[in-house]
């Protein structure tokens, strides 16, 4: 469902869905909270940076959650960040995203069981669109979760389903 | 530069009862072990005076030494009924190039320990840290508040060794 496939003869003139067209401006221009935690963070900054810049899909750090569509949860959150987290999360204008980069916002990671100042996942406190596994993932894989958010988006639909 | 054994004589003859013992161990430092209520005026001492002279507080731990009777519950847990902590002191001299180790012990029921955070600025987190996961009170600390966890963490000390994590935190559940 490419949006230019039908183009007339007349290059000024496209046709498209509105849906298309809303969801693929959405999907290209994904503007994240400027917000790490851990040294996923450090993956997620390497990641911004010119060698696999996440500027080429539209994403760029914004330092403010009322300003932005996506939140990477970039490590381990703990209880006291997680209340700071949900803050962020509910400041960010919808339609909003996250990713939940990493094991530690996945579940936990190492601190699954000994870790008494750890939130056992992220998803507890916000809903996650994509988890990102690794520790800390490598840029691909975060490229790679952020090409998945794509995917959902574009499939979004504004319709509400018949119900059958 | 003094050796441990001549440090031990001079406090032993100012402080006399604040200074309760002296541990030779051969495979540990030398631990000079001093009064709760007496490591503040002992630390004055030996930043100022003009033979010691330690300036640097190198580390300040504090730990639960896992002593008094063990009781098990039924659910297999288990909790001390009474014991000790203790809080430990390295601290040196940059000038003289002498390094000592102060041993503080207290009763976990009472635990309160005269602050070093006006001798020793450093002093002043390392003992928020040691009140917030051990559970030592610092009396005369400038700002004695919890430093890692939230403030408004009411389940206990996280480091003692008969801590229980709670289910819940501000709604969140906490275990896995």
């Amino acid at each position: 469902m490419g949006l230019l496939d039908k183009q007339f003869s007349d290059d000024n003139i496209i046709l498209a869905k509105t849906e298309d067209l809303m969801n693929w401006a959405r999907l290209s221009s994904l503007w994240q909270v400027g917000f790490g935690l851990a040294c996923c963070a450090i993956e997620m900054m390497a990641t911004s940076a010119s060698h696999w810049d996440f500027d080429r899909f539209g994403v760029i750090p914004r330092p403010s959650p009322r300003q932005s569509d996506i939140i990477i949860i970039s490590g381990t959150v703990t209880l006291k960040m997680a209340i700071r987290v949900k803050r962020l999360y509910e400041q960010i204008p919808d339609p909003k995203y996250v990713i939940s980069m990493g094991s530690c916002s996945n579940c936990g990671g190492p601190y699954w069981e000994h870790g008494y100042h750890v939130l056992k996942g992220v998803d507890r406190v916000i809903p996650v669109d994509v988890y990102v596994p690794g520790c800390p993932p490598r840029p691909e894989a975060l490229l790679e979760g952020l090409l998945k958010l794509q995917e959902k988006i574009r499939n979004e639909t504004m319709v509400r389903k018949a119900v059958v | 530069m003094k050796t441990p054994q001549e440090i031990f004589e001079i406090l032993k003859q100012k402080f006399g009862e604040s200074v309760i013992g002296f541990a030779d161990n051969k495979l540990l430092e030398f631990a000079i072990e001093i009064a709760p209520l007496a490591i503040a005026e002992v630390g004055y001492f030996l930043r100022d005076d003009s033979e010691l002279l330690f300036d640097n507080l190198i580390l300040l731990s504090a730990l639960d030494d896992m002593t008094g009777k063990k009781v098990t519950e039924e659910d297999g847990s288990f909790r001390f009924e009474g014991g000790t902590l203790s809080v430990i002191y390295h601290i040196e001299s940059t000038s003289s190039r002498h390094k000592i180790v102060l041993k503080v012990v207290v009763p976990k029921e009472n635990a309160e320990i005269e602050s070093v955070a006006y001798v020793w600025n450093h002093a002043n987190w390392e003992e928020r840290e040691a009140f917030d996961m051990i559970g030592i009170k610092f009396l005369n600390h400038p700002n004695m508040i919890r430093i890692l966890m939230p403030y408004n963490w009411d389940a206990g000390y996280p480091l003692r060794k008969d801590y229980k994590n709670p289910e819940f935190y501000e709604g969140m559940k906490v275990p896995y």
